[in-house]
């Protein structure tokens, strides 16, 4: 008995066996072709979505050629197609948009007092110089700018290529003209003016009463106001940004690679777009969306109501520098006021005159009394 | 019409460099661009393998598309071509390539980098065929010539072969790309449309191929590229 089992045993055994090897043959027999393409490439495609870089070893003298693959391009080429058009089109067209709509809305404001007739100088002539070549550089820039990201789709199947390359070609010599002076000027801008624009209380009250702009009300401001403040720091940090941005792409490989270049390119792209649209506002307010405003970059001078309704502690600041500013007389007599004065009478000469000497905190140094 | 594309069989270069040498020989490459290179990976380890790389003529080519003024284009045989005329150096294309085949001749010249130059699949660009000023942009027109690219017409091992991608001629009478393939045993060519082939969205053999050695480099894996022949097949 014991034997049959032991027989059984091995029969079992065997038939088992038998069994699994016959299972496991076409499972042998089908290996190579378990492998499912389409799994395959999911697989292939992860691996090179992983890699940012494919890079190996070259026999010429150029390492960069050393990188098979650089799969990344492909995120780059998504955010200059789509993703930079997007943000360029909301920001400008949306600042130009609110713009239209504001100034349908609020108008230019107006003078509340009207004009005294009496000036104080406001900008000097280097700092309406600095201003208006890092002004003008940066319209330069700013079209030549949004002429590469929006050139082709708007204009280039309408002019043709020939023309429209033409044209590109001149905008890119003009942008590279451009830059140098823009750098300095932004540079300049941010020694200038840094004294009167460091954030502090006032700015707070001022950003609480919805500035002199968008609500109805003269909240003091010094030299500059909270709003003038932040253009300030868009245009200190956000030159400095496209500036330092714009050299790396100048100087392609001189301490960055394509990878640098591709976040630089971003970089120097969103902020330059976001720029455009901040001076946009900063161009309604300096023109037609503020009376007597134009002045105080276009003849340096600005009235003194103006002065003393959107600058109030500045004025204040000035006229205890020279106690012997006062209130500002009506204006049908302001010419004997200035011969009264001769302390004023000198400063409408100088604001006529050269311009080394004025009465703003740059120039106030300069401005001793005779 | 064609669908022009080359193929780097990793399995057969041996990094000899001669298609790199021909090349620049051939059209007269400015001084410190390469049109087409050599690329080994795993150097020096089990696995090592050398693929020849160029611009890949893709079909939805990235440098056209983020072209700032549409300096490209695709001739009938598929090859991405540039009109140095229109180019104005501005890199975008040198960004958005996956595989660095567009370079400028003066990189680091304070922003003027001049015309960009890539492989041209041998087909000259968009001046007459075969006329002196074809040649000094963009070297021979081999294509206008009825001859394929001379790197891969010159590869000793016949690692980097060269031709149409949609030449389907599965009684060998072709002498297209896949036609070749068949005549090596590979059966690959009527893969590369079954096989997903997005690999950088560009659609095309080259790539696959090229991808598929490399995972086979890349994972280790000795029988991927067989193995890939036989699923395709």
């Amino acid at each position: 008995m014991a034997k049959l089992v032991a027989h059984m045993r091995v029969i079992a055994g065997a038939v088992a066996l038998a069994f699994m090897v016959a299972m496991s043959a076409p499972v042998l027999a089908q290996q190579p072709g378990m492998v499912n393409p389409t799994a395959d490439a999911v697989k292939e495609q992860q691996l090179l979505q992983q890699l940012k870089t494919i890079q190996g070893r070259g026999t010429i003298p150029d390492v960069r050629s050393y990188v098979l693959e650089h799969p990344v391009g492909r995120n780059w080429q998504q955010f200059h197609s789509v993703t930079l058009r997007w943000i360029g089109g909301i920001a400008i067209v949306g600042m130009l948009a609110l713009l239209v709509v504001f100034y349908l809305a609020r108008g230019m404001v107006r003078l509340e007092s009207g004009r005294s007739g009496r000036k104080i100088v406001r900008f000097n002539g280097f700092e309406r110089l600095v201003h208006w070549m890092t002004a003008t550089c940066f319209i330069i820039l700013a079209i030549t700018g949004l002429n590469v990201t929006f050139g082709r789709p708007l204009f280039a199947s309408t002019v043709g290529s020939e023309a429209f390359t033409t044209w590109a070609e001149w905008a890119r010599i003009c942008a590279q003209l451009s830059q140098l002076p823009f750098t300095i000027g932004v540079v300049l801008i941010f020694l200038m003016w840094i004294g009167g624009n460091i954030p502090n209380a006032v700015d707070v009250e001022w950003f609480k009463r919805g500035g002199g702009i968008v609500g109805h009300d003269h909240p003091p401001a010094y030299r500059f106001n909270g709003g003038q403040k932040a253009i300030y720091w868009i245009v200190v940090l956000g030159g400095g940004a496209v500036a330092i941005t714009g050299y790396m792409l100048m100087f392609p490989f001189y301490g960055t690679t394509i990878d640098t270049m591709q976040y630089a390119q971003m970089i120097h792209a969103v902020v330059a777009m976001l720029f455009v649209a901040a001076m946009l506002g900063h161009i309604y307010i300096g023109t037609i969306g503020m009376e007597g405003a134009f002045e105080a970059m276009g003849e340096g001078t600005v009235d003194v109501n103006w002065a003393k309704e959107h600058h109030r502690l500045w004025l204040e600041d000035e006229v205890a520098r020279s106690p012997k500013v006062r209130e500002p007389s009506p204006p049908n007599n302001h010419v004997e006021t200035f011969t009264q004065d001769a302390r004023l009478q000198g400063r409408a000469f100088y604001i006529r005159g050269p311009c080394e000497l004025s009465v703003s905190p740059v120039g106030a140094a300069l401005a001793k009394p005779r | 019409m064609a669908r022009m594309k080359f193929l780097c069989d990793a399995d057969r270069c041996i990094e000899c460099n001669a298609c790199v040498t021909a090349c620049k020989n051939e059209h007269d490459v400015p001084w410190g661009i390469n049109r087409r290179r050599v690329v080994t990976l795993n150097d020096g380890k089990p696995g090592e393998r050398s693929v020849s790389m160029a611009c890949m003529h893709c079909t939805d080519a990235p440098c056209a598309a983020v072209c700032p003024v549409s300096c490209f284009y695709t001739t009938a045989d598929a090859v991405v071509l540039h009109s140095k005329d229109l180019c104005i150096g501005c890199g975008y294309c040198f960004y958005a390539c996956p595989f660095g085949a567009p370079q400028y001749p003066k990189v680091g010249n304070f922003g003027s980098r001049g015309k960009m130059d890539k492989c041209t699949f041998c087909a000259g660009g968009p001046d007459a065929d075969g006329s002196k000023e074809e040649f000094e942009k963009y070297g021979n027109n081999r294509l206008a010539e009825g001859k394929l690219p001379l790197c891969a017409e010159m590869c000793s091992t016949k690692s980097l072969l060269a031709g149409d991608g949609d030449d389907h001629c599965p009684n060998l009478q072709g002498t297209g790309l896949e036609a070749r393939l068949w005549l090596r045993g590979m059966g690959l060519a009527d893969c590369v449309q079954r096989v997903d082939c997005d690999v950088m969205r560009a659609g095309l053999c080259g790539v696959r191929c090229t991808a598929g050695s490399l995972r086979r480099t890349l994972e280790g894996e000795e029988n991927a590229w067989r193995n890939l022949l036989r699923i395709c097949a």
